[in-house]
């Protein structure tokens, strides 16, 4: 049983998102980045399936500049057992056609029995590339899985539904599926994990083995969202804030 | 036909979400001269085709078949695959729903066209449609052009038009045959099922004290649940608190947990999320406490705080326990 897990590099939670000068994208150089949510979801459960057989491999494979061999190394100290760069310079929120192209490219002779990816990524929210790279690789595919149960020629996955409901579904291997957040708890990665991890293999593949030209879609421009809702900002000391706070709470919003 | 717009049925009704879709073609249709369709796929055909017929469209497309009487994203995306196929449509409209994210890729996929999903609205530019949605989890906008001159695939977010604004006219249906096979279909489903909803019922709460990911950690829970009971409110959170395991899932606000819409709701450490969103800005009064300056939950906030709920909110419990 081989599983390769998509992980993408995005800038996280907590960081800046300054404009670039030409407004088609972020400065990066001023960004953090981390794995995206997802991903470390999906991670997890492909390692779970993995040892519950006690047979066969984990790949983290990420596409981006040099930086991303971050959180490949971050999943090698998991406990992933190989990891996958395709190298490009590129630089953008990616069109999910054409990134999935690159990867069916880079990955179609890894021959992966299941590959997951997260639902989402957490700067594009494409919601696209884990599923469509599936059906270029002729993988039955499942998107919002938020439970797995592997048996010998099937996946049987619990697909979230909308508020509250949920289904299972059997696929057929080969696989694809993309995970949502919570179906599992996450590792973090022992010190023993992280010596070890730089043992592992980290094939580092050009982008002239994997390029696809052209874009189907493109981004003209980011911006900053504009309100039309007028929020009364309430500043000050903290003691300055509550008390108009309590105030809202008596006076204005009546629950006190 | 020019604009195809795919239909949903929830529970044997068409789709909110549908709704709006159609909304979204008819407010580019008659200023461009553009034409509408809308395509009923396999399940209550009939009650769907019906649901819209009294609407301003051309024509609605009915596709049964018996491997689509039950959703599969194999057996929905090759229909629309052959439906796009067949009739050209320029732009195929469609909500952004589970089901729509579970089965649109594959469809973009199948055609090689590009899909631009979770689109909020639409402007004409020159020739070109520019579409814009939401990137960095909200935080930042994108517009969005399609590279295709012959078809573009876009999902609506909720809510991007309204659906009071629907034109009522009335369409034609016309039936189309799909041609599908069982090896075509790679999965099967059993029934959708409801996960236990023990525990509380925020659908009616007046009062929300709600808690996201800045609350940090597990222990620093209790602040919030002082603040609750000190205004008698009840404690929902967002979903991260809910994966972590530190609130059951009955707690949960947003697509995927309960809508709420009480009198007031108190965001604390919640960045506001679209998904989180969806199932709280119906809310009456929404105070939002957020260190950053730039969180999205602003935008939708009546009043706002910059600050540190670790710092603000025992002293606010405080003050109104007095
Ligand atoms: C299909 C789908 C369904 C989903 N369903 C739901 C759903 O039902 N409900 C839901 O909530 N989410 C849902 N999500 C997830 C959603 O996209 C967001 O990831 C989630 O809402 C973020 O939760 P959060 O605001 O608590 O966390 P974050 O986005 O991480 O935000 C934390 C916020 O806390 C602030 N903060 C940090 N520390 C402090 C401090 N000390 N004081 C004050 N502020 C602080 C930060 O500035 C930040 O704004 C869904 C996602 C998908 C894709
Ligand atoms: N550059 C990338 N490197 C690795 N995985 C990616 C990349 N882009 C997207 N993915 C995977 O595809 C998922 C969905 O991304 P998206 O379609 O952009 O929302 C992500 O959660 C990742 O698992």
């Amino acid at each position: 049983m081989k599983i390769g897990v998509l992980i993408k590099q995005v800038p996280g939670a907590e960081s800046a998102l300054p404009i670039n000068d030409n407004e088609t994208g972020i400065q990066e150089d001023q960004a953090s980045f981390l794995m995206n949510e997802s991903d470390s979801y999906a991670l997890e459960e492909a390692q779970k399936i993995i040892e519950s057989r006690g047979n066969g491999e984990v790949v983290a494979i990420s596409l981006g500049p040099d930086r991303v061999q971050k959180i490949i190394r971050e999943a090698l100290a998991k406990g992933a057992d190989r990891g996958i760069h395709l190298q490009t310079d590129a630089k953008g929120l990616a069109d999910p056609l054409t990134l999935a192209k690159q990867f069916a490219k880079a990955l179609e002779s890894e021959q992966f029995d299941l590959i997951f990816s997260g639902l989402q990524s957490d700067d594009s929210g494409m919601g696209q590339t884990g599923i469509i790279l599936g059906e270029l690789l002729n993988m039955s595919t499942a998107s919002l899985v938020v439970g797995t149960e592997l048996s010998e020629n099937t996946l049987k996955v619990k697909r979230e539904l909308e508020a509250g409901w949920s289904q299972w579904v059997t696929l057929t291997l080969p696989a694809s599926i993309s995970i949502q957040s919570g179906l599992n708890q996450p590792r973090y990665p022992s010190l023993k994990g992280i010596m070890g991890a730089k043992k592992k293999e980290l094939k580092i593949l050009s982008e002239s083995e994997f390029y696809i030209d052209g874009k189907k879609q493109s981004i003209q421009k980011v911006f900053v969202p504009k309100t039309n809702k007028k929020t009364e900002m309430i500043e000050g000391e903290p003691d300055t804030i509550v008390a108009r706070l309590v105030d809202v709470l008596k006076n204005e919003v009546k629950v006190l | 036909m020019d604009i195809l717009v795919v239909l949903e049925s929830k529970n044997g009704s068409l789709h909110r979400m549908s709704r709006e879709a159609i909304v979204g073609a008819q407010s580019i249709a008659a200023e461009n001269g553009l034409s509408i369709s809308a395509l009923a796929i396999g399940i209550d055909t009939d009650q769907i085709a019906s649901s819209v017929s009294g609407m301003n469209l051309d024509e609605v497309l009915v596709a049964n078949h018996n491997l689509l009487s039950t959703y599969s994203a194999d057996g929905f995306a090759e229909c629309v695959k052959q439906v796009i196929e067949k009739e050209n449509p320029s732009l195929v409209f469609v909500g952004h729903t589970y089901q729509t994210r579970d089965y649109f890729p594959k469809v973009s996929a199948r055609i090689d066209k590009p899909f631009i999903p979770d689109v909020v609205s639409l402007m004409k530019e020159g020739d070109f449609f520019v579409f814009t949605k939401t990137v960095y989890n909200g935080k930042l906008g994108s517009k969005v052009v399609s590279n295709d001159s012959e078809c573009t695939l876009i999902s609506f977010q909720a809510a991007a038009f309204s659906e009071e604004n629907i034109e009522s006219g009335s369409a034609s249906t016309r039936s189309f045959d799909i041609e599908l096979e069982s090896s075509q279909v790679r999965t099967s489903s059993e029934a959708p099922i409801q996960e236990e909803v023990s525990g509380i019922d925020l659908s009616s709460a007046d009062l929300i004290v709600s808690v996201g990911r800045g609350i940090e950690k597990e222990n620093n829970l209790q602040i919030v649940k002082d603040l609750a009971s000190a205004i008698n409110g009840e404690l929902a959170s967002s979903r991260p608190v809910v994966d972590a395991g530190w609130l059951p899932s009955s707690h949960q606000v947003g697509s995927s947990g309960q809508s709420v819409s009480p009198n007031l709701y108190i965001a604390l450490g919640i960045s506001g999320a679209i998904q989180h969103v969806v199932g709280m800005k119906g809310s009456k009064n929404i105070i939002a406490i957020n260190k950053d300056a730039d969180a999205p939950i602003f935008e939708i906030a009546d009043y706002g705080v910059v600050g540190n709920i670790l710092e603000i909110v025992p002293k606010l419990t405080e003050a109104i326990n007095g």
